[in-house]
């Protein structure tokens, strides 16, 4: 049965760090059920704007709500719970078995009936063989691992996936095969997700509404066939210009063999 | 095995069991106290820089005098509270080893808990774990081997480190090596050294296997050496567990002597139906305060070191005077019992070698100020620092070209070889006779008399069958005698253990 992701709503909120302002009062309406992509250059503040909404980072300023509830209102460890994070660096426990893993969203809400069954479904769910339950992180390849953190995060069944950078460390091939079962996951759950990227084009094929952000501000928010046309900014087409020149390029390539 | 062996390796469980109780309790508590500390430490750089350096101050502190600083320490902090707290024996020990445990384990449990990838702990904050949960399933569990292994290293130390414990009155193996040392019994050095350090490598070699077992996950091996370390526990302070019920313990301060007189007394309590332990090596300072707080039962002391140390006098007294100003003194402030004089003297006695003598003339303490601007001293440790040698100063005018401090067993050959040309010597020392020293007159009766008195515990002081067993010892023993049983220990051909120089005292009694 598909969960129903809850919507998010951000009221100028802003991140200082000393006298640098990594996120700068951003308002936000994000939709439930919306796979959207943060993508922008390295300093532009995307993670600092998604690690927010988990209160990795506490905002200097402004309110951030998830559904109807504002996110300091919750205790962060109880906030945190209910929302799936994945990050780049995975960061799978080494002294747990993969199941363990899996399952310790559930042993931290205290749930011991059918731990177990949820591993096993969980391990179906991101296409690892269940044999992998017994295993320990340092003896999977680093797509799999990526595939247990996914796991990981889903398993207390939260209605919100915050990913930062998630398949960024990965082969260009492990990491199209994620992409697109992580996108087929995201319909099959009904999540809302929010999602990190540099990268361009992960973002047009994945996301249904990409936000570009540069100095700590949302300089394009518009979905992939409008960015792909054009006309929403330079900093946005910059981004673009990239992965349609790359096409470009592979076209004209196959054209003249 | 011969029968030095035996006799040494006999002393052996007892101390052994001592020796482990020592080292186990500062590692656990330095544990105890490291651990919390730690834990604060990882997320505070500036507690942690605080800790790791007061912790790496520590370590500057050289062993033995950490557990004598806590000597002083304790008795004030005793007076403050109104007593109750014993400045001797397992307390200060326990001290100054857990003080020396802090550091190993102290700086590895701040490295391990610091060095866990920041992509884990993100990750475990990113799940929902509290400060408590991410401690206890995440960073402790990885931080663990680390930490194992400043605890091995903490082990180690702390199980060397306790042989110096003897000195503040805590049995361990390092009586053994004191007395050893003390007496020339390299059986007796070898045996103690021998199983401390086999203490020190199997408790290594455990908890290297524990520290094994946590890094490869491999928990049947660490469970295993945890058995181990805890059966070998179970035994070793099994000595301890067997009731000691009016068990007397008997002091003897660092010298064969003191052995001797110790094993003297401990064999006539013995005939008289008392059970019999030896708390050997006290210093001078500690033995007195150990005996009026019950410490320990019964010890032999010299009534100038009485006169000087604990009563703090400077003027001079006829012998009989002084004695028993020294049994009301002790008795009216202390409840101790001077039970009497055991009839022999061992003061300070200035030595210098026969062809000195002769080609100097030298008889008195005035021909030795004479020639003192061309004389080297040689002193044992303390010699220098004590109120006799202010008062032989102020009596004569006496001023070394050098002064250098021994043990006395390396005292006596000093003088010998001419390394130093007069010592402060102990009239009944043996050795004075065997190499034919001349010991120099105190006309002025600079220093004081140090008549070899019997002193009893408060406890004691009422016990008749006690009282009666030690009587006959007083008034019995000449300085001829005493000084035939010392070099009978001191020498190094033919040489008797203290129990054995003690038995043939035993025979030479005055009736």
């Amino acid at each position: 049965m598909p969960v129903s992701g809850p919507s998010i709503s951000l009221h100028k909120a802003s991140r200082d760090y000393g006298t640098v302002r990594a996120v700068d009062s951003v308002s936000l309406e994000i939709a439930a059920g919306s796979l959207v992509a943060l993508v922008g250059l390295s300093g532009s503040g995307k993670s600092t704007l998604l690690k927010m909404i988990n209160r990795l980072v506490e905002p200097s300023s402004g309110t951030i709500r998830i559904g109807d509830e504002a996110v300091d209102s919750i205790d962060p460890h109880i906030l945190r719970r209910r929302i799936g994070y994945v990050c780049q660096n995975i960061g799978l426990f080494p002294h747990m078995t993969i199941a363990r893993n899996i399952a310790i969203g559930l042993e931290l809400a205290g749930e011991k009936e059918g731990r177990a069954a949820r591993v096993a479904a969980l391990l179906d769910l991101v296409e690892l063989p269940q044999a992998m339950a017994s295993r320990m992180p340092d003896q999977l390849s680093g797509g799999q691992q990526q595939r247990v953190g996914v796991a990981r995060a889903l398993a207390t069944r939260p209605g919100l996936m915050l990913m930062d950078e998630p398949f960024g460390a990965l082969d260009p091939v492990t990491r199209d095969n994620l992409t697109d079962q992580y996108k087929a996951l995201h319909e099959k759950l009904g999540l809302t997700t929010i999602i990190v990227t540099h990268d361009m084009a992960e973002a047009l094929y994945l996301a249904d509404r990409i936000l570009v952000m540069e100095g700590g501000q949302i300089k394009a928010d518009a979905t992939p066939a409008q960015l792909l046309s054009g006309n929403v900014g330079a900093e946005a087409e910059a981004l673009v210009a990239i992965p349609r020149a790359q096409a470009a390029h592979l076209i004209a390539l196959g054209k003249s063999a | 095995m011969t029968e030095a062996w035996q006799r040494a390796f006999s002393r052996v469980p007892e101390l052994l069991a001592a020796h482990v109780q020592i080292s186990v309790s500062a590692l656990f508590l330095a544990m105890l106290i490291c651990l919390p500390l730690a834990i604060w430490a990882a997320r505070s750089p500036k507690v942690a820089a605080v800790a790791l350096t007061l912790a790496s101050l520590v370590q500057t502190i050289p062993g033995l005098a950490l557990l004598a600083l806590f000597y002083p320490l304790l008795l004030g902090l005793s007076a403050l509270l109104g007593g109750g707290i014993s400045a001797f024996g397992f307390l200060p020990a326990l001290l100054a080893l857990t003080l020396y445990a802090l550091l190993p384990i102290l700086r590895n449990a701040v490295t391990g808990l610091s060095a866990v990838d920041p992509a884990i702990t993100e990750a475990a904050d990113g799940l929902g774990m509290t400060r408590g949960q991410k401690l206890y399933l995440v960073e402790a569990p990885l931080a663990a081997p680390t930490i194992m292994a400043g605890i091995r290293t903490a082990a180690v130390w702390t199980i060397g480190a306790a042989t110096l414990s003897t000195t503040v009155g805590q049995p361990s193996l390092g009586d053994l090596i004191f007395a050893g040392l003390q007496t020339q019994n390299w059986t007796l050095v070898l045996t103690g050294c021998l199983f401390s350090a086999a203490l020190a490598i199997s408790v290594d070699l455990l908890l290297g296997l524990i520290e094994r077992g946590i890094r490869e996950r491999r928990k049947i091996l660490a469970w295993a050496g945890m058995a181990l370390i805890a059966a070998g526990l179970l035994i070793a302070t099994l000595p301890l567990m067997i009731a000691r019920d009016n068990v007397v313990i008997i002091g003897a301060k660092g010298f064969s002597e003191q052995y001797i007189l110790a094993r003297l007394i401990g064999s006539r309590l013995e005939e008289a139906g008392y059970k019999v332990r030896y708390r050997d090596g006290l210093g001078s300072a500690v033995v007195y305060q150990a005996l009026s707080k019950g410490d320990i039962d019964v010890y032999v002391d010299y009534s100038g070191t009485l006169w000087t140390n604990q009563m703090e006098r400077t003027d001079s007294q006829p012998k009989t005077v002084m004695l028993d100003m020294i049994a009301q003194w002790s008795s009216a402030n202390h409840g101790v019992k001077m039970l009497g004089a055991l009839g022999f003297e061992n003061t300070y006695a200035f030595a210098v070698r026969p062809e000195d003598a002769r080609q100097k003339t030298l008889k008195t303490l005035d021909d030795l100020a004479r020639v003192s601007s061309d004389f080297n001293f040689g002193t044992d440790v303390e010699f220098l620092e004590r109120p006799e040698w202010e008062m032989v100063q102020n009596a004569y005018p006496i001023r070394f070209k050098d002064a250098r401090s021994f043990s006395p067993t390396f005292m006596y050959p000093a003088l010998a070889s001419g390394e130093v040309d007069v010592i402060s010597a102990f009239s009944s020392d043996g050795r004075i006779a065997a190499n034919n020293f001349v010991v120099l007159e105190d006309p002025k009766e600079a220093v004081p008399s140090y008549e070899a008195i019997v002193l009893l515990a408060p406890k004691r002081a009422g016990d008749e069958k006690f009282v009666a067993a030690l009587n006959p010892l007083i008034g019995a023993i000449t300085v001829e005698v005493m000084r035939e049983a010392n070099y009978m220990v001191d020498r190094t051909d033919d040489k008797k253990t203290a129990r054995q120089a003690a038995s043939w005292l035993n025979g030479k009694l005055r009736e």
